[in-house]
């Protein structure tokens, strides 16, 4: 307790630094001047809680920078890559981006690859004007505040959480012809409420009929009785967003009881515990939404994936891999249609960015700094993720 | 249909509270502690299980027995180790050991092998069953079938046996107990080594019918024990029992009408009127047994 207070007290102190400093009119220019290298900070979750996610990113930034400076780097520039480790923590980010903006004077920061952490570094990177790009912070509110206005300086490469809700709808009636669907929200999570309202939305406007809406909570374990009244009113399909552990033991739940219409949920049903939980065969006839799938035979995907698995012995890139990799060369395409290094022409140019092609999609931002592009639909075979289909926006 | 299925639903529920809920008053029939490491014991016996299906490979029954053991053991070393020496202090002692102990537990556990869940293999056959209509997999009906037998053979145990007999002297009065010759401490002993290796047969069984385990699993169950064992009436052992259904039935017919959300809310609000409209619970006044 004691020590989170110092740690608070720390960041408050550090920030006011910041401020005054800006205050007291020095720009807090961020770029190198006219070096022959441009500094990128990589502020990540390398260890902590989510440890997975960061490193994940981060190997698939290490990688796109060796392929960008074997080429010759970006105008003539190599790139150079400073890392800092957040540990999971808001508190830490926030320091992270202090130390990469004050002292290592990078032009921009990419990082962190969760939502909540890259919200805590988005004051700093609007305050010293440099460039923050989140691989993989998928909540709204990364990059429009609570209070709805736009954090100038934040981007992400991924999509945002509702936008598998109406990803999934589109998939449910077009591909798979349902016309009635029960939805089944963890209720205390945000992602998951905002994945159903989405999907909702998109199906009825497409003229399905939600005929079931249930809840529950996450840690439950005993999901029979919602699921015997989700069963009584009949649906073809069930859009059940949410995290693995429970996912898992729901599944496995309604397959026992004799539901098996098609299930589908979203990027939170990624991890071999769903398996495990629910086996392999109850997974069957199940969809999941994704940012990308190593097996799609779109060839930047299979280049990425050849390259990868030579640099890290044969590992198989997974979605925040990809992404990580993709933030660089999102970035990279900005400074060079730029022209200089200088944070608001690179913030202008990744607000212009149009149909580049990226290992996950084509991308354009659009005016929430978000990237419109196209999602993956997997298909659970005998416990094994297989590429089913890509669905447009 | 969908209330017979409902039903049946509850009462599976219900059966896995009935047997936590009988360890919780078995002890507080002798030792008049309310035993907040039954959670614990039970997801011990909940990880015994799981490592003998999954690295020895053994079958369900030969692991349920393993567990059993296991957590009898574990029970008696706890009231040993923690409880013994508190028998003659202030109640409220006893009751923060108890949780201490069962802190201490599940952080060491935790220390051990991690927090991350632990998915249950696949022991029993599994084949969905159509009963009257509705849809019934044959391992909820082996599962509930295991655990009326043990319920039965604990009936046989308490009125039929010597140290039954025992029990029921001590409970009643443990001095009077002593001056007709009765071993005190190898009673509670006893009553401590059958009410935690009914945990552990519910840890193993709750492994196989809700497949997550991890290791702070046994909270929740613990309370809504706890709340079966007060509903029924704490001491009594058919009070348990019976708490422990209406329990799982309420919690079912609250979802089933649409309130999931609503679920532990309702187990706590039964408990809070229990303690304010009938203290001593549904079976509280005209039974005089108590173990």
């Amino acid at each position: 307790m004691r020590k989170s207070v110092i740690k608070i007290l720390f960041t408050a102190s550090l920030l006011g630094m910041v401020l005054a400093a800006c205050g007291s009119g020095d720009s807090g220019a961020t770029s190198d001047g006219g070096g022959d290298t441009i500094h990128i900070g990589v502020n990540m979750e390398l260890s902590g809680a989510v440890a997975s996610y960061g490193q994940s990113d981060t190997e698939g930034i290490e990688l796109a920078v060796e392929e960008i400076n074997e080429a010759g780097g970006i105008d003539g520039k190599q790139v150079k890559v400073t890392k800092v480790d957040n540990k999971s923590d808001a508190a830490e980010a926030t320091n992270a981006a202090i130390k990469l903006t004050s002292q290592d004077k990078v032009t921009a920061i990419i990082g962190a690859a969760t939502s909540g952490n890259t919200v805590a570094q988005a004051q700093i990177a609007n305050d010293t004007e440099t460039v923050l790009l989140s691989p993989s912070g998928t909540s709204p509110n990364v990059t429009i505040t609570d209070d709805g206005t736009l954090n100038e300086f934040v981007f992400r490469t991924s999509y945002i959480d509702p936008f598998q809700g109406t990803v999934a709808a589109n998939f449910a009636i077009d591909d798979l012809g349902i016309k009635n669907a029960a939805i089944l929200a963890d209720n205390a999570s945000d992602y998951a409420k905002g994945l159903g309202s989405a999907f909702k939305e998109t199906f009825e406007a497409a003229g399905g009929t939600v005929v079931s809406e249930e809840a529950y909570v996450a840690k439950d374990t005993d999901f029979r009785s919602t699921l015997t009244r989700i069963q009584s009113a009949n649906p073809e399909f069930i859009f059940i967003p949410g995290y693995y552990e429970e996912v898992g033991l729901i599944i496995k739940q309604a397959r026992e009881m004799g539901i098996d219409v098609p299930l589908m949920g979203a990027d939170g049903w990624d991890s071999p515990t769903l398996v495990e939980l629910a086996g392999a065969e109850a997974l069957n006839n199940t969809f999941i939404t994704n940012h990308y799938s190593s097996e799609d035979p779109d060839e930047t995907i299979q280049n990425f994936v050849t390259k990868f698995k030579e640099k890290y012995d044969g590992a198989s890139p997974n979605a925040f891999h990809a992404l990580g990799y993709d933030s660089v060369y999102l970035l990279a395409d900005a400074i060079e249609r730029a022209g200089s290094t200088e944070s608001t022409a690179i913030k202008d140019a990744l607000e212009e960015t149009k149909e580049i092609k990226l290992v996950s999609g084509v991308v354009t931002i659009d005016e929430d700094h978000n990237p419109i592009k196209s999602a993956t639909i997997l298909e659970y075979v005998d416990g094994k993720q297989v590429f089913k289909t890509k669905i447009n926006p | 249909m969908e209330w017979l299925q409902q039903l049946f639903n509850g009462i599976s529920l219900g059966s896995i509270y009935a047997l936590i809920a009988l360890g919780y008053t078995m002890v507080y029939g002798i030792i008049k502690l309310i035993n907040f490491v039954h959670g614990e014991v039970f997801m011990i016996g909940s990880f015994t299980g799981f490592y003998a299906i999954a690295f020895w490979g053994l079958g369900f029954f030969p692991s349920l027995v393993l567990s059993m053991t296991v957590c009898a053991v574990f029970g008696v070393v706890i009231e040993r180790v923690a409880y013994k020496r508190l028998r003659n202090s202030t109640r409220i002692a006893a009751l923060i050991t108890a949780i201490g102990v069962s802190l201490f537990i599940q952080y060491v556990v935790i220390y051990i092998r991690g927090a991350q869940p632990e998915a249950y293999p696949n022991v029993l056959p599994n084949r969905t069953l159509d009963i009257f209509g509705i849809q019934i997999s044959s391992q909820s009906l082996l599962i509930l079938l295991v655990s009326v037998v043990l319920m039965i053979i604990l009936q046989f145990i308490v009125h039929r046996t010597k140290i039954g007999k025992a029990m029921r002297a001590v409970s009643f009065d443990p001095d009077a107990a002593k001056l007709m010759g009765i071993n005190v401490n190898n009673t509670i002993s006893a009553t401590f080594a059958i009410g935690s290796a009914l945990a552990g047969a519910a840890g193993v069984i709750f492994g196989v019918y809700y497949t997550k385990i991890d290791p702070l699993m046994g909270i929740i169950p613990g309370l809504k024990a706890f709340i079966a064992a007060v509903l029924g009436g704490i001491g009594i052992i058919p009070g348990a029992v019976v708490g422990g259904f209406v329990l799982g039935i309420v919690e079912t017919v609250v979802s089933a009408f649409g309130f999931s959300l609503w679920r532990d809310a309702a187990a706590f609000i039964i408990l809070i009127l229990i303690l304010i409209f009938r203290p001593s619970g549904i079976f509280g006044k005209n039974s005089k047994e108590k173990v």
